[in-house]
Parts: structure tokens; C-alpha cells; sequence
């Protein structure tokens, strides 16, 4: 690791001990978004970390973002996941759009000053993503968008949201991506989804109703919208994953620290080995898994970037944090079950890694298809 | 299962109707706000449930093992919280008053937990002594005609709510020199010191109690000092196999939701049902909620008819939990983001669960356990 990448670490892990850490048990509770604490971490300089300085982002590898992500996951799950996704959302601008679309949307991003949002599920196409139904109708004054979407990270406090519609005929290929500005007439929200973990991160559904944009606003040309929405996943899949290992982290943190200091049957519970052995697994899959992160973000960095590296990243990382997470409430046994202690919160917040950006289902068919490939005569 | 008497069949489905009525429909707002069940609670008491293993003289159904496990499997599968809080008043407080206490306390006490009139809660843990039990450091001292009992109890289900708590202190230096009390909520020194927010079990309350100075009655006291540690042995083996019903509930709960998601949602052009990787998802967890299913009526079976076994009752309390914990988890992914929302009960039966594996022994101290029952003569060497 460079020393630059191990510096950005302890500042940033400095900051998030001390401007998210003291508000996460409240606002988990909550449901609480500060808008404040992602404006932070963008006067820091984590909001746009790969994006070119021209932009205003601070210009540096994809490993350094992986890096930033599992650290300030360690605090928070839910920030991680709002820098990622504002991220993944800059890379796409930045990929795609063209000269005026990226100088008039980017910097805001990258500042950290506004948060960008991705809309692709909807009710009845998760992993489907092909079946979407939200359609944008060319007109002579622009795009009509109609039709709702789900799950969408950040709805609600994002400013700007790359939104998948279908211009053309069923299927791929039909599908089309837009910028759509929050506040556009006929664009609203709809109910914030109570979730069982990453409740800081605000859910919701988008609404769109005679949403009437401007056809500059489309990203390529009609019929690309798949091409967009499948341009970053490798790179999205490897940041979920590097959030996975920051949750695992944190969690075998805490129960190492809890296992020396709690005492049973007159001796710390980390002298039986029963806990020695779970601990010691904790550690080994958390390394293992960093380990594969950071390969996956080389080969990215290096241009080769690997669709079976990428997808086995994020399918062993947010394995490895359910898995973490898990054995570590059960090692704090019935304090750890209270919200008193971090560990539960991450266990909540370490399900929904093993869901998003394609389920571990998914992650495995990807592999496979890529096993096919590979070995198929 | 085929053994089941006609009358456990009965109870099954009285239980079963009951909990679809008045547990289900206020699960997940319970949930959200914390709150307890009293309405159901009250039902309970109604229904004869509340004293399900207790004397009929004193308003008790006088059933056994398998009975009390019908009623949590079947509570379990609408609310593990609101039943994990019927299991610490039926059974951890009722069940032990009317195994080991007097005629002149039952007669106080039962008819009125029973009917659901009060409720009752028991006090074992402490801050410092969760698997170390026995290490408990409340003391009870034996002053005139009363005794002065100071020291915390935590971890206590329905503690904040309680009427009567089935208490265990410590009356001397000796490790078993342990003694039981029935401590009314209006005795003097005794108080509810917090409330303790959780993951999950959230409509079933915990609570910290506090007792300074707080004054009883030599009546109060359970048996003669010193008897603790039989008491707790008396009805270990009927608390693990009940609360491991809970998990056997929560698993069939996520099987049933997944057969039910499975026909309904589409991706790719057909339902779930086609894909074999949900086949696979599905297949394992009906697999494993049978196994559960039968170990734990099986091991129950034989409880009722004498045969009461530490060691199996230990690895009921260790495979259920666990395996439910998965069992759920893998219902929340079949679900993909469905299942992690409040829509659906997963994500709250998955939170539930979890408390399994820890509360009433943890998973590693039934480890502890059945590895020394098995290894008692090598271990002497």
C-alpha cells in the first residue's frame, strides 16, 4: 500500500471518528440523513476521489477509493454506500456525457456540495433489470418521462439522478438513460422505504408523471441506456464489496476488543478457544476478502479491469460481512444484541451488501457464465 | 406430528387460529414502536395458555413439553417477540412457581398470572455474569423477620412490566449458596433501573432492575436458602426445548413466505419457482425446518414420557437457533430487496432469531455443555 493511500486513511478515518461515529447510534434509530456529514466529507476531498482535478474530484486511483470506502464504512455503512453510489454516478458522467453535460454537473458532485443518485430497479424488475416499464416519450420539446422507480440510495436529498427509461421496444436495448434535476415539474417522491439496516442511507421510490426534461439531458444516444447502466458495474461491484470489508473489519474490531476485556468464569472469554477460533476465522476472511478487493481495483486501475474478479470480489466481501458481523453479536452475546454496541447495526446493515448491485445470486451466475467462457472448447 | 395427542392437535390449532387474529396483524407496528402486546397478552390468559404447564388447581392446563412447544412454534411464527415474552411469564415464572415454590404461593400467585391478570417476569442475569450465571453477585441477607436484597438483575424479559419476579440471589460466599425469591413490584428498594433497546424482540420489553435495600418477607423465600441451583436444574431442560419452539416457528414462518414469494414473483419472464437456484434455496430450508421440527418434538415426546435428557435438550437449544438464524437470512435474500424492507416480516423474524442464539445459554455455552457431557471421563484425566 502507498503511504499516500495509508495517509488518506488515518485522516479520514480521523474525521469519520469524530463527525459520523457520535450520530450513528441516534440516527440508525432515526432514520436520519445529515446532509451535513456527506458536505464534510466532501470538503475533505472524498466525494469525487477518482474524478479528473479539471472537475474539481482529487484525481487518484481506483484502489485509493476502495481504500476510502472500507474506512469510512468502518463508521457508517450507510455514508459508505452514499459516497459510492454519488460516485458511480460522476463515473458515469464522466464516462458518457458529453462536454456540456459534465461541466454542468460534475463539479457540484465532485465538491460534494450536491449528491447524484442512480434509478434502475423498479417494483417489478430487480435482478430483471431488462423488464423496466418507466418509459420516456420523445417530443418536440424533450423527453416525457412516465412510470415510477425503486430502492433508489439517496432519492430525495440527491440532486441529480441518472434515470433509465424505455424509449424503444422491449427488452435491452430499448432502455435509455437520462439526467433528471430534482425539483423537475412532475418528478416527486414517493414513500421512504423502512428498512432493516443502512437507515441513515434514505430509500425511495421515484414518481415520474408527464416529467417533461430537456432533450439534452439524454446521455448518449437512445437505445444506450444499457450501455450506461452496465458501464460501472464492474467498478460498482468492487466498491460494494470494499464496503462489505469495512463493515467486516469494524465488527472483528469490536469483538476482539469486547472478547479481551469481557470476563467469564474468572478469565477474558478470548482465552477459551472456542472464541479463539471464531475470531481467528473473523480475521482470515476480512484479510481474504480485503485481499481480493484490492486485486480487483488494481486490474481496474491497470485497464484489465475483470468481470469474474469483480463479481467474485463483491460476492466474497459482503459474504464475509454478513458472516463477520454475525459472529461478532454473538460473541458480545446479549450486549450485543442492544444498540448500546455498534455490532447489530452493522449485522443490519451487512444483509442488504449481499442484495444490492446484483444479488450474490447474480454474482454467481455472472462467474459461471465467465467459467463457461473461459473453459467451453 | 403423529404423535401429537388429540388434544395437542386441538391446542395447534386454537393456538394457530389465535395467532393469525391478534399476534400477526400488530407484529410489525409493535415492532417499529417497541411496544408490548397487552391485548394479546390478556387473550392469552383467555385462552388457558398462560399457565400451560401449571397445577389446574390453580387455573393451570397441567400440560407438558410438547404442549408448551406447540403454543410457541405456532405464537413464534406471527411474533417471536410478543412470545418470547409469553415463554418468560409461563414459563420461566410461572412453570418455576409451580414446580418449586409452596402451596401458600401458588395459591397467591398463580390464578393470577395465570388468568393474565399480572404478569411475571424472572431475574438471573447480571451486567457481569451472563454465561457465568452462577457467579451472580445480588445478595440477600437474612435481617429479623425479612430479608434486605441489593445488587442488579439484567437482561430481564418483561422486567419493566412485571408484577411478580422469580428472583435468584446469592445468601453466601459458597458457589451454590444461591437462593430464590418471589419479589412483588411494590416492595420497597426494588425499582425498573432501564429500559434496554435491541435489535430485534422488540415487542417484547427488557428491562434492568435494581433492588437497594430493597425489603422482603421471609415468606418470599423460595424452598430454603441454598436451593437455587436445584431449582434452576429442575426445569432447565423444559426452557431450552420451549424457546428452541420460537426458532422452529420463525423457520416455518421464511419457508412458507418463500413457497408463497416464489409462485408470485417474476423475473426473466417466469416466477421464481423455475430458477434452480431458488429451488435449491427453498428445498434446504423445508429440509432443515423438518429436521428441526423433528428433533425438537421428538426430544419433547420423551421429556413428557420421563425421559428427560440435558444433553439433548442442550443440542435442541444449539441447532434450532442456528439453523433458524440461516433460514431466515436466506429468506431475506430469496426476497432480494423485498425482503429487506418492513413490507415483509423476514428481516424482523431474522432480527428475532438472533436473540436465540444468545438468550436462555448461549450457543457457545451449549457447546461447553454437550462437549463436557461427552467428554465428562477424559476430561477428568
Amino acid at each position: 500500500m502507498t503511504d499516500l493511500r495509508k495517509e488518506l486513511q488515518t485522516n479520514l478515518a480521523k474525521w469519520c471518528a469524530t463527525h459520523i461515529e457520535p450520530h450513528m447510534e441516534h440516527d440508525d434509530e432515526e432514520a436520519r440523513f445529515r446532509m451535513e456529514i456527506f458536505q464534510g466529507l466532501g470538503e475533505q476531498g472524498y466525494a469525487g476521489i477518482t474524478q479528473p482535478e479539471e472537475f474539481g474530484g482529487a484525481g487518484l486511483s481506483f484502489q485509493d477509493y476502495v481504500a476510502c470506502l472500507d474506512t469510512i464504512a468502518q463508521y457508517s455503512v450507510a455514508y459508505a454506500v452514499t459516497v459510492s453510489v454519488s460516485s458511480m454516478v460522476q463515473s458515469i458522467l464522466k464516462d458518457y456525457g458529453n462536454a456540456e453535460q459534465k461541466k454542468k454537473y460534475l463539479p457540484a458532485l465532485t465538491a460534494g456540495t450536491e449528491i447524484g443518485a442512480f434509478a434502475l430497479s423498479e417494483s417489478h424488475s430487480g435482478s430483471d433489470a431488462a423488464s423496466m416499464k418507466c418509459t420516456a416519450k420523445a417530443t418536440a420539446h424533450g423527453y416525457v418521462l412516465n412510470g415510477t422507480k425503486m430502492w433508489i440510495t439517496s432519492a430525495g436529498v440527491a440532486k441529480t439522478y441518472i434515470v433509465m427509461a424505455r424509449t424503444g421496444a422491449e427488452g435491452a436495448k430499448g432502455v435509455s438513460a437520462f439526467i433528471v434535476r430534482d425539483g423537475t415539474p412532475g418528478f416527486t417522491y414517493g414513500k421512504a422505504e423502512k428498512k432493516m439496516g443502512w437507515k441513515a442511507s434514505p430509500t425511495r421510490e421515484l414518481v415520474f408523471e408527464n416529467c417533461l426534461i430537456p432533450k439534452e439531458n439524454l446521455l448518449l444516444t437512445e437505445g444506450e441506456g444499457f450501455k450506461v447502466a452496465m458501464g460501472g458495474l464492474d467498478r460498482g461491484r468492487i466498491a460494494i464489496g470494499a464496503i462489505g470489508v469495512g463493515c467486516a473489519q469494524r465488527a472483528l474490531d469490536e469483538a476482539t476488543r469486547y472478547a479481551l476485556g469481557r470476563v467469564q468464569f474468572k478469565q477474558p472469554i478470548f482465552e477459551f478457544q472456542g472464541l479463539q477460533f471464531m475470531l481467528s476465522d473473523m480475521a482470515l476472511e476480512v484479510e481474504a476478502s480485503r485481499l481480493l478487493v484490492q486485486e480487483a481495483a488494481r486490474l481496474v486501475d491497470i485497464g484489465q479491469s475483470s468481470v469474474k474478479l469483480s463479481s467474485m470480489a463483491k460476492l466474497k466481501a459482503t459474504d464475509t460481512a454478513m458472516k463477520v458481523t454475525t459472529d461478532a453479536v454473538q460473541i458480545h452475546g446479549g450486549v450485543g444484541y442492544t444498540s448500546e454496541y455498534p455490532v447489530e447495526r452493522f449485522m443490519r446493515d451487512a444483509k442488504v451488501l449481499q442484495i444490492v448491485e446484483g444479488t450474490n445470486q447474480i454474482q454467481r451466475m455472472v462467474i459461471a457464465r465467465q467459467l463457461k467462457k473461459e473453459y467451453a472448447p | 406430528m403423529w404423535f401429537f395427542t388429540s388434544e395437542e392437535r386441538e391446542l395447534q390449532k386454537t393456538c394457530r387460529d389465535f395467532a393469525r387474529a391478534e399476534i400477526a396483524p400488530m407484529a410489525e407496528k409493535l415492532d417499529t414502536e417497541e411496544k408490548f402486546n397487552l391485548k394479546a397478552f390478556k387473550g392469552m390468559g383467555d385462552l388457558g395458555v398462560l399457565g400451560i404447564t401449571a397445577d389446574p388447581e390453580y387455573g393451570g392446563a397441567g400440560l407438558g413439553a410438547t404442549a408448551a412447544t406447540i403454543v410457541m412454534e405456532e405464537f413464534g411464527k406471527a411474533d417471536p417477540g410478543t412470545t418470547l415474552s409469553y415463554l418468560a411469564h409461563s414459563i420461566l415464572c410461572v412453570n418455576n412457581i409451580d414446580k418449586n415454590a409452596s402451596e401458600e404461593h401458588k395459591a397467591k400467585y398463580l390464578p393470577k398470572l395465570i388468568s393474565g391478570e399480572h404478569i411475571g417476569c424472572m431475574g438471573m442475569s447480571e451486567p457481569g455474569f451472563g454465561s457465568d450465571a452462577v457467579g451472580m453477585q445480588t445478595k440477600a441477607v437474612k435481617t429479623g423477620d425479612h430479608y434486605i436484597i441489593n445488587g442488579s438483575k439484567m437482561w430481564i424479559t418483561n422486567g419493566n412490566m412485571a408484577d411478580v419476579t422469580y428472583l435468584y440471589t446469592r445468601t453466601g460466599a459458597g458457589k451454590k449458596d444461591l437462593t430464590t425469591f418471589i419479589v412483588e413490584k411494590t416492595a420497597p428498594g426494588f425499582s425498573v433501573s432501564k429500559e434496554i433497546h435491541k435489535m430485534g424482540m422488540r415487542t417484547s420489553p427488557t428491562a434492568e432492575l435494581a433492588f437497594q435495600n430493597c425489603k422482603v418477607p421471609l415468606s418470599a423465600r423460595v424452598g430454603a436458602e441454598g436451593d437455587s441451583v436445584v431449582h434452576m436444574m429442575k426445569n432447565l431442560e423444559l426452557e431450552r426445548i420451549t424457546i428452541a419452539g420460537i426458532s422452529l416457528g420463525i423457520a416455518q414462518a421464511c419457508v412458507d413466505q418463500c413457497v408463497k414469494y416464489a409462485g408470485e414473483r417474476k423475473q426473466f419472464g417466469k416466477n421464481l419457482a423455475h430458477f434452480q437456484m431458488i429451488q435449491k434455496m427453498i428445498a434446504e430450508m423445508a429440509t432443515e425446518t423438518e429436521t428441526m421440527r423433528r428433533l425438537l418434538y421428538t426430544v419433547c415426546y420423551e421429556y413428557d414420557h420421563g425421559h428427560k435428557s440435558n444433553q439433548l435438550a442442550s443440542m435442541v437449544k444449539l441447532q434450532l437457533p442456528k439453523m433458524a438464524t440461516k433460514i431466515a437470512l436466506d429468506a431475506i435474500q430469496l426476497h432480494g430487496g423485498y425482503g429487506y424492507s418492513r413490507e415483509f416480516p423476514l428481516e424482523r423474524l431474522m432480527r428475532d432469531n438472533k436473540l436465540m442464539e444468545i438468550g436462555a445459554g448461549t450457543n457457545e455455552v451449549m457447546i461447553m455443555i454437550i462437549a463436557k457431557n461427552l467428554l465428562q471421563d477424559a476430561l477428568k484425566d
